[in-house]
């Protein structure tokens, strides 16, 4: 504005504004507006590179540090005896997925059950309570879980690896049924009716219509349980990380070694020698739960795919 | 008319499908209040003996008897609040960038890296951030900010060994900052489109649209993000616990170590030898188990707030 009239002040007959084939440039407040917009834009941008970039950081050093530890030895055999090199996390890995599995398979059909009743049988009021009851548990921190199960099944007897295996499915619990909650959601309701109309019982509508065609999304946030639980450390510290010499995989009577303890023991120790070691365990994990990750990505990617045909 | 009757199996079987699906969701609700009540009960030694003078009590001398969380408390309050002030905006950033600026393909690819960060285990990180980051820290970040800023006195002078709230908060900033992005980029996508166009279509720049649509649609969600991402980094232990370096007092300068309520427990809790410092451990989870359901609680009543104004709009 201000240039236009200062212009048209001092000219004689047209500005040179008004060249209709000049090409259209922002000037004045505009132009100091688009500065302004660009930088904040600039800062976004800036700041999705910086967690790309630490991202990238991380995953290098676990793959550059790691990869040259791992080998075959390493993935199946037992830790070096005292003072010794070689050996490798092989119980571990096996103790990892023993626990998680068992996680699974308490919370996995705990958290289907809850998401069934909230999304087909419960009252609003319930369902949102429930919600709530989820999305706290979900907020405790994984430690406060980890002292619950080290006082409901510890104290007074020892470690076990099934009180790590409980501590974990109450991680994975809210994590499935949220999961299966919004997928049963997605479930048209014209299913529900036809088969209703059909005449059959409500457990036949929902254990043969309604719940196979939520299963793609509930698979799914299954696996991305699977991925959180088998990285989590703080409740396994508590239950099942005293296994010096008690390599017998008594799953009720003892704990069993585990990756995540495994790190973290190898981490606070001063050897640099055990750290190697670490960052080989660092890898192991990390491949594990980025490929589930992954999958549980495209699993759902597909289903979404299938659902919008 | 008479209702066509089910026969009786499927009578039978509907019963059963509803008691077993509700007696699941009666277990989740046991299950938080048993959890509720297990962590009080264990606490209950270190209560009677301390009371509520155990949150001021700075000391933590196992050999004494003595039990206070006044330096945790502080440690968590800092590292936490240090956290938030950065992973909050960076976290936003990229929720705007990803759902305004990035172009689908690339949203493709970013938006599921940046989640991926979040599944990276706390332990890995930790890890990395003794060995890589902390060195990193006090070769080059520290002794810069110290010399440029240094008459804060949060910016004291570099430790030698790397250990320190500084890199516990930045630790705690990663951790957080992918939970931020993801769900604030969500809120930014349920702004409706005819209110950005709208401000598109009045000649509002990019940032003009940004700061006058998108972040007063969504500031209380916006809110409730960082509340979410505050709990997750204050209840946060294991990766604390290797970066912090169990400092045993309240320094001011952040280089200096400290060390927060989970990270302790994390810490001691195997090595406890007697039952008071069982007890004292079960009170800092008791302080943690209010602290993450306060935090919870608030980020549901303030997006709750949100959905209610929506729907007043």
């Amino acid at each position: 504005m201000t240039t236009m009239t200062s212009d048209l002040a001092h000219g004689e007959g047209l500005p040179p504004e008004l060249d209709p084939a000049r090409p259209l440039v922002a000037s004045g407040n505009l132009r100091r507006r688009h500065v302004v917009s660009t930088f904040f834009s600039s800062l976004a941008v800036l700041a999705t590179a910086f967690a790309v970039a630490v991202m990238v950081i991380v995953l290098w050093t676990v793959v550059s540090r790691g990869g040259s530890v791992i080998s075959w030895d390493f993935l199946t055999k037992a830790p070096p005896l005292f003072g010794c090199a070689g050996g490798g996390i092989g119980r571990a890995i096996a103790g990892t997925g023993l626990i998680v599995a068992i996680a699974t398979a308490i919370a996995m059909p705990l958290g289907i059950l809850i998401a069934l009743y909230t999304s087909e049988f419960a009252s609003p009021r319930a369902r949102s309570f429930i919600r709530l009851v989820l999305d706290l548990l979900n907020g405790l921190p994984s430690i406060v879980i980890g002292i619950f199960a080290f006082g409901l099944l510890v104290a007074g007897h020892h470690q076990s690896a099934f009180a790590g295996s409980f501590a974990l499915s109450i991680i994975m619990l809210p994590l499935i049924a949220r999961a299966s909650q919004e997928s049963l959601a997605q479930v048209p309701n014209g299913l529900r009716e036809a088969a209703n109309a059909l005449g059959v019982g409500r457990r036949q509508s929902v254990l043969g219509v309604i719940l196979p065609s939520a299963m793609s999304g509930i698979l799914t946030g299954t696996i991305l349980a699977v991925a959180r639980a088998a990285g989590e450390t703080a409740p396994l510290l508590i239950v099942s990380s005293i296994y010096k010499g008690s390599y017998s995989f008594d799953f009720f009577g003892s704990a069993i070694p585990n990756i995540p303890v495994e790190i973290f023991r190898l981490s606070e120790s001063a050897d640099p020698a055990g750290y190697e070691r670490a960052w080989g365990a660092a890898l192991v994990l990390v491949i594990f739960i980025l490929a589930t990750s992954v999958l549980g990505r495209m699993l759902f990617a597909r289903s979404k795919a299938k659902a919008s045909r | 008319m008479a209702r066509p009757r089910l026969r009786i199996s499927d009578r039978v079987g509907d019963r059963l499908l509803l008691s077993a699906t509700g007696l699941a969701s009666a277990i989740a609700v046991l299950l938080l209040v048993l959890i509720a009540w297990q962590v009080f009960k264990g606490s209950g030694t270190a209560f009677h003996k301390f009371g509520f003078g155990f949150l001021t009590g700075t000391t933590w001398k196992p050999n004494f008897n003595q039990y206070g969380a006044g330096t945790l408390l502080f440690g968590t309050f800092v590292t936490g609040v240090f956290a938030l002030f950065l992973a909050a905006p960076i976290g936003i950033a990229i929720g705007l960038y990803l759902s305004l600026m990035a172009p689908p393909r690339v949203r493709a690819i970013i938006g599921p890296v940046v989640e991926m960060l979040a599944a990276i285990p706390s332990v890995i990180i930790g890890f990395w951030g003794i060995l890589v980051l902390a060195p990193f820290l006090v070769k080059h970040a520290e002794p810069q900010l110290h010399s440029t800023v240094g008459f804060i006195p949060l910016f004291g002078l570099p430790q030698t060994n790397g250990a320190s709230m500084f890199a516990a908060g930045l630790i705690l900033t990663i951790m957080v900052i992918p939970i931020v992005a993801s769900i604030s980029r969500d809120l930014f996508d349920t702004v409706p489109r005819e209110l950005q166009e709208g401000a598109s279509a009045l000649g509002a720049t990019r940032w003009e649209m940004i700061r006058g649509v998108m972040l007063p649609t969504t500031a209380s969600g916006l809110a409730a993000t960082s509340f979410l991402g505050l709990g997750r980094a204050l209840g946060e232990a294991i990766a604390v616990t290797q970066v912090i370096g169990a400092g045993t007092k309240i320094n001011t300068s952040l280089y200096e170590t400290g060390d927060t309520l989970a990270s302790r427990l994390a810490n001691q809790f195997q090595n406890a030898t007697d039952q008071l410092q069982t007890s004292s451990l079960f009170y800092l989870g008791a302080l943690l188990l209010i602290i993450g359901l306060g935090s919870n609680l608030l980020a549901q009543w303030i997006g709750r707030r949100f959905a209610v104004q929506k729907a007043h709009a």
